[in-house]
């Protein structure tokens, strides 16, 4: 869950966090009573939207700073899974050099996103690009699932 | 509900007055200050950065590029711009401020003013 990490010390805000937690649960709740059972928490690295075509699912995953090499992107069982790590310049740190850190919003370490494809669409045929940090993930449709005219045929 | 509804609004709506906050990294060493943000989807030609006075204000619009036709089934994402402002000091050289981005992420280097620097003082031996 990454909110701002602007902490003071005594843990003085931790009770506000703590609210600000419940809060958020009790919104999803109104928001979506019966939410997904793989659904994760607001704000969690990385964002996702997904979109449907009569040809294709689309899900846009936003991971800026991310080293393609890194991403795995893999489909098993209409589960689609974005993994990967993501370092950020503050995790390289080099201790001895005198600076202060004044914020620290910016998640990094390793991330994992499963999105459920919906019935139709087809895992042999998906193709993924990363380009300026938002890794694009195209997911054809099965031919058959698509939506055809049927020719009614004049039986006389 | 709109059938046609994209799945972020078009960065040219006026009425879209939400903005998405980037999240950034602020760090100052004894030369300055760097700022990192994340603003995945924005290129060098939708991005801005403006120093109005003390302030420092960075915007980008993206676009997903989906079809008119798309349907969404699920947006966390839902408006295509980011901006956010930010107070700066006096002793920051915003004339020679650098910026670079890539893959999404945005690095702002702002140099102190010369004379702001620590500097040593000789001590002349009389």
């Amino acid at each position: 869950m990454i909110t701002s990490t602007l902490t003071f010390p005594g843990d003085l805000f931790a009770d506000f966090d703590e609210l600000h937690r419940q809060f958020e649960r009790v919104l999803a709740q109104r928001a979506s009573p019966n939410s997904s059972i793989r659904a994760v928490a607001r704000g969690t690295f990385p964002s996702v939207n997904v979109g449907s075509t009569a040809e294709a699912v689309e899900i846009y995953a936003f991971a800026p700073g991310v080293d393609p090499k890194s991403l795995d992107v893999s489909v098993d069982k209409g589960l689609l899974t974005i993994s990967g790590e993501r370092k950020t310049a503050l995790d390289e740190a080099a201790t001895s050099e005198k600076r202060s850190v004044y914020a620290r919003e910016r998640p990094s370490g390793a991330f994992r996103r499963v999105v459920a494809l919906p019935e139709d669409a087809d895992p042999s045929r998906v193709e993924a690009h990363y380009r300026n940090g938002i890794l694009t993930i195209r997911v054809e449709k099965r031919e058959a699932s698509r939506p055809r005219r049927i020719a009614v045929a004049d039986a006389n | 509900m709109s059938s046609h509804q994209a799945l972020t609004s078009s960065p040219n709506d006026s009425s879209a007055t939400t903005v998405l906050i980037p999240l950034v990294d602020v760090f100052e060493d004894v030369n300055g200050i760097t700022l990192t943000a994340d603003m995945p989807g924005a290129n060098k030609e939708t991005l801005a950065i403006d120093v109005n006075g003390e302030v420092l204000t960075i915007e980008a619009t993206f676009s997903l590029g989906e079809s008119a036709a798309m349907q969404p089934l699920y947006t966390e994402v839902r408006t295509p711009r980011y901006r956010r402002s930010f107070t700066l000091s006096r002793e920051l050289d915003t004339a020679h401020i650098d910026a670079s981005l890539k893959d999404g992420v945005l690095n702002l280097r702002l140099p102190k003013l010369e004379e702001a620097r620590p500097r040593r003082i000789e001590v002349r031996a009389a």
